[in-house]
């Protein structure tokens, strides 16, 4: 447990705030409290999930470009060979539901299945190490109280940074639309189906409803996931504080669950990945 | 579950990293895989081509053999017609020759008879010619009786 005098609420609570930087009382800075992060309102930045995700990107990034790099069509090595089983594997995704031609696409989903995976990946570093780290060079290097020393890892379990991507992808998806078919064509298909033009208001609100329960529900499905495998991981660690027996029956829980959880992590980054492909083809085509 | 500008910031590094994909990892590999499924493909091809050659070169041999066979059997029978030619040509020729030989020796015979006739002929005619005169008791001039000599000798 990140403190020993903490309670089982504050724990939670702890472990659920991000570290997040801002305006608040007049100066700009890390926010010690739940309070102080209210002040901040909108213009703040939760810097942990920020630099986590940045940093996996780049780890994704610097890996794949380093296996392109040496790409050679002779054998592969180590590193190209899993790099191309990855690629390959986005590829025929891409190839099986995607049926127009942009260079855009297949890139666009070997990134997100990459990078949620990686953030997702996250989930299973023991859920104190990194952030006792973080309460530890907060105490002695900034000698700060560890208590308000917030750290999130897993930045999938931020809904800033699960829109963030669905946003990106939504903008994408009206930008090809609009591309494709026309101002007037993306216009007409928001009014005119399913009901004909008789059906106008009707079409409105049913597309209208449908266009935005996209992004809002690739975003909310990625972090409603990752939040709640989070916070289940919270609450085992939790028994670990209560003696040998419950901490030894606590270790099997967590075990169980980050074996179980391995299969959430893929499968979320697989389903955001073919989501954001469907979306984008039906941005190329007519439907 | 604060919404606040991290959602900005993750989206900007989201097309960021979308673009430094497409631009530095994408086609390089695609470039990679793309070459070896051609070089694959290439080398089935190859291998293709080299088992057809194969079986069309063994077939070649096959019929270049038979055809080896044939002609060498063929010359093998006109070796035989012509040796028998050959054979049959010297002994019509060693049968002439025998001919040939025996006709002259038969010449030759016939010659010596009439010589050794033409010799006893006269010889006879001499003998006869010494035991008239010895008979005659007498001697007979040649010249007188010449004629009645010459006629006596060519009945003989």
């Amino acid at each position: 447990m990140s403190g020993t005098a903490s309670t089982s609420g504050e724990y939670i609570k702890h472990h659920l705030t991000n570290l997040t930087f801002g305006h608040y009382d007049g100066h700009w800075g890390f926010a010690h409290s739940a309070a102080d992060i209210k002040q901040m309102g909108f213009w703040a930045l939760h810097v942990d999930s920020l630099a986590w995700s940045i940093a996996l990107a780049l780890l994704f990034f610097l890996l794949f470009r380093a296996a392109a790099k040496h790409a050679t069509a002779g054998i592969p090595g180590g590193l190209q060979n899993f790099v191309e089983w990855i690629v390959e594997f986005v590829d025929t995704s891409v190839k099986e539901s995607f049926s127009g031609r942009n260079p855009l696409i297949a890139p666009l989903a070997l990134t997100i299945f990459c990078w949620v995976f990686l953030m997702n990946l996250m989930d299973l570093v023991a859920v104190d190490w990194l952030p006792m780290i973080a309460g530890l060079f907060g105490e002695y290097a900034l000698s700060m109280d560890p208590h308000h020393v917030f750290f999130k890892v897993v930045p999938t379990t931020d809904p800033n940074i699960t829109f963030g991507m669905a946003l990106a992808v939504f903008y994408l998806m009206i930008y090809y639309s609009i591309k494709n078919k026309g101002l007037g064509g993306f216009l007409r298909e928001l009014a005119f189906q399913p009901f004909g033009k008789w059906g106008l208001p009707a079409n409105l609100i049913l597309e209208g409803i449908s266009l935005i329960s996209k992004p809002v529900s690739l975003a909310l499905r990625l972090f409603g996931n990752m939040y709640a495998g989070e916070t289940i991981f919270i609450l085992i660690a939790l028994m670990y504080g209560g003696g040998w027996l419950l901490g030894g029956f606590g270790g099997l829980l967590q075990l169980g669950w980050a074996i179980f959880h391995i299969l959430i992590i893929t499968l979320q980054a697989f389903i955001f990945m073919t989501l954001t492909i469907v979306y984008m083809e039906m941005a190329h085509n007519e439907h | 579950m604060n919404i606040n500008a991290t959602l900005i910031g993750q989206s900007i590094a989201f097309f960021l990293f979308v673009l430094f994909v497409m631009k530095y990892v994408w086609p390089p590999l695609m470039a990679a895989l793309d070459e070896r499924k051609k070089q694959i493909a290439d080398g089935l091809a190859a291998a293709e081509r080299g088992h057809r050659e194969h079986e069309l070169s063994e077939q070649r041999a096959t019929e270049v053999i038979r055809e080896a066979h044939e002609e060498a059997s063929l010359i093998i029978n006109r070796a035989q017609q012509r040796a028998s030619e050959v054979v049959d040509e010297s002994k019509g020729k060693a049968m002439e020759e025998a001919e040939r030989i025996i006709e002259s020796a038969h010449s030759t015979i016939e010659q010596d008879t009439n010589s050794a006739r033409e010799q006893l002929r006269t010889q006879v005619s001499a003998l006869a010619l010494a035991g008239a005169s010895q008979i005659l008791q007498r001697e007979v001039s040649e010249s007188d009786h010449q004629q009645i000599l010459s006629e006596l000798s060519a009945k003989l």
